[in-house]
């Protein structure tokens, strides 16, 4: 096993997942079956191999700091699932 | 002949003649529209009202002289670019409601150019699938065979193209997304290098792969679109400040004396025979007409799959995060509290195919696998980018099949991740590289299945991917052969 159900369950917090118990064995056979398909890169020599993190030579892409127009509050607020007045409004966070 | 069979640049004459109207071409494609989608499914979304607004400001801008690249062509928008005021889903519940306040850059761009929106385009959820049978809103059927896939993830924009609910159509690839369903549905799609178009109001994926291209119904219609949707946007720090060159002056060069490296990893065991020999003759009509092919060596493309599927999850963990159901898109009304809420709206509002890149993502840039995955593949994927650097010193494109197989059945991969991710085994390798690539028809399996050729080039050199696909198309006789056998084939 490259993965066990407890560590689905622990990265599935990290991203804000939650499973049912069925899901939670078909998630943890699947991952296992790509993980153990990963295993192939460990036969490819890397040493002092640069990581490529983007596909082509960037630069950083600074800009003049100038005010521009932007989106309204309204505008902002139009997709909330909850709004209130200028807010977007969340379930208690604090007890 | 029906307007909605033709091409944009056949509708362009007829415009510029006078002999039809931007509001006839669009009627003519809504009628097919009204007869086939509910067969086919391309689109989540369609736009009647605001197409027939701009097909009318079209004809009203020919009458007063401004004809431009696209005046009253209607095009389908894969719905994953943000389109002002109209409904941009991605195929995904989690944004089943977003209404985006303002366009995506080519959007705007085509717009400006005059084309008219369709609709939006069916697609796998978040664009991650290979089949489109991961859309929140259903599937989509291939329309050569409507028992089949019609590839994905730009499915809905390639069967939409394919069944003539369009003229042409724009999607995104990030591992095959664009050439694998053009392959699949008998269409041309080109994926251009990394940046050189402006990914600016594209909802993310994985965002150093990312690309935006079009479906055409020949080479010339990609060459037009290409010349609109391409250039250097300031809004988008990834997009390339390059000149872009006039793709249709790449037309009629022909192909005499360009050197097509043969990669000898992509005519392997396991491809279907067919393909392979389609391929092969495809290959064979390109020599005869003075191309000079060279046997090639990709040697780290057997680790292309592995590379993808941890960098692209990983980028994608990251780019989905945003969906926390604070700010747009859907909200589980049944949180206890604010850790609550997020959990049961990414879960509910996320499927499948979703969840599980979101997990391997998370797990190999996780605290103690990130050396041994994520780092590995970024290494790996630098390899992968030497190959094609060293095998272009060698030759100007490269040729190879698009897709190991033709469209598959509906459900037949759904169950098997592995298998499903092993149709984009061809077309990965351009998006680890950040090089173009395009899919051209070449011929029809036994069953009447379009077969796809891809010819691969090195960075910023689209015009030679579409030098040597227009030559191809016109050596093979392609437009006559797509003609007789969409004359048999698509009875509806």
């Amino acid at each position: 096993m490259k993965i066990t159900r407890a560590e689905v369950a622990h990265v599935a917090h990290l991203a804000r997942l939650t499973f049912g118990e069925e899901e939670m064995d078909k998630f943890t056979s699947q991952l296992n079956d790509i993980l153990l398909y990963m295993e192939k890169l460990n036969s490819v020599d890397t040493t002092g191999v640069e990581p490529m993190t983007h596909a082509t030579v960037l630069h950083n892409a600074f800009r003049e700091d100038a005010v521009k127009p932007s989106l309204s509050n309204e505008q902002s607020l139009a997709n909330a699932p909850d709004p209130r007045g200028e807010f977007f409004r969340v379930p208690k966070v604090i007890e | 002949m029906e307007l909605y069979s033709l091409t944009i640049h056949e509708l362009q004459e007829k415009l510029r003649a006078g002999e039809v109207t931007a509001a006839e071409i669009l009627a003519s494609v809504y009628q097919r529209i009204d007869r086939v989608e509910d067969k086919v499914h391309a689109y989540i979304t369609l736009m009647r009202e605001s197409a027939q607004a701009q097909a009318a400001a079209a004809d009203a801008a020919i009458r007063s002289g401004d004809i431009r690249a696209l005046t009253g062509i209607p095009i389908a928008l894969k719905d994953i670019y943000c389109v002002q005021g109209f409904t941009t889903t991605c195929g995904s519940r989690i944004l089943h409601n977003f209404v985006p306040p303002y366009d995506a850059t080519v959007v705007a761009k085509l717009r400006d150019a005059g084309a008219v929106f369709t609709g939006k385009a069916n697609m796998d959820e978040f664009a991650m699938g290979s089949s489109t049978e991961t859309s929140y809103f259903g599937d989509t059927r291939n329309p050569w065979d409507l028992t089949r896939i019609p590839g994905g993830s730009s499915g809905g924009s390639a069967a939409a193209v394919a069944a003539d609910e369009c003229i042409a159509a724009l999607g995104s690839d990030t591992g095959g997304s664009i050439r694998q369903p053009a392959a699949l549905c008998g269409v041309v799609g080109l994926k251009p290098t990394y940046g050189r178009v402006s990914r600016f109001g594209l909802v993310a994926f994985a965002s150093s792969l990312d690309q935006i291209g079009p479906f055409t119904k020949d080479v010339e219609d990609c060459a037009i679109l290409m010349n609109v949707i391409a250039g250097y946007d300031p809004r988008e720090s990834t997009s390339v400040n390059l000149e872009v060159p006039d793709y249709r002056s790449f037309l009629s060069r022909g192909i005499a004396g360009l050197r097509i490296g043969i990669p000898r990893e992509y005519f392997i065991a396991g491809i279907d025979p067919e393909i392979l020999t389609s391929v092969r003759q495809a290959i064979g009509t390109l020599e005869k007409a003075g191309a000079k092919c060279v046997d090639i060596s990709l040697p780290h493309t057997e680790y292309c799959l592995a590379v993808y599927y941890i960098v692209a999850p990983a980028e994608a963990s990251s780019n989905l995060a945003r969906y926390d159901g604070v700010k747009y898109g859907f909200r589980s009304e049944e949180g206890r509290d604010l850790l609550d809420m997020y959990k049961r709206s990414r879960s509910a509002g996320f499927g499948d195919e979703v969840k599980k890149r979101i997990i391997i993502g998370t797990y190999v840039l996780s605290s103690g696998y990130y050396d041994a995955y994520y780092k590995k593949a970024s290494q790996v994927r630098a390899l992968i980018r030497r190959d094609f650097d060293e095998a272009f010193q060698k030759c100007d494109l490269i040729a190879t099949p698009t897709s190991p197989t033709a469209a598959f059945h509906i459900g037949e991969k759904t169950d098997d991740p592995m298998q499903m991710y092993l149709s984009d085994i061809f077309t990965i390798s351009a998006n680890m590289a950040g090089i173009p690539g395009i899919s051209i028809p070449c011929g029809f399996t036994g069953d009447g299945l379009p077969i796809g050729l891809q010819f691969l080039g090195g960075h910023f050199q689209e015009g030679t991917l579409i030098q040597a696909a227009a030559a191809y198309e016109k050596t093979a006789g392609m437009a006559a052969l797509m003609a007789r056998q969409k004359q048999a084939k698509m009875n509806f």
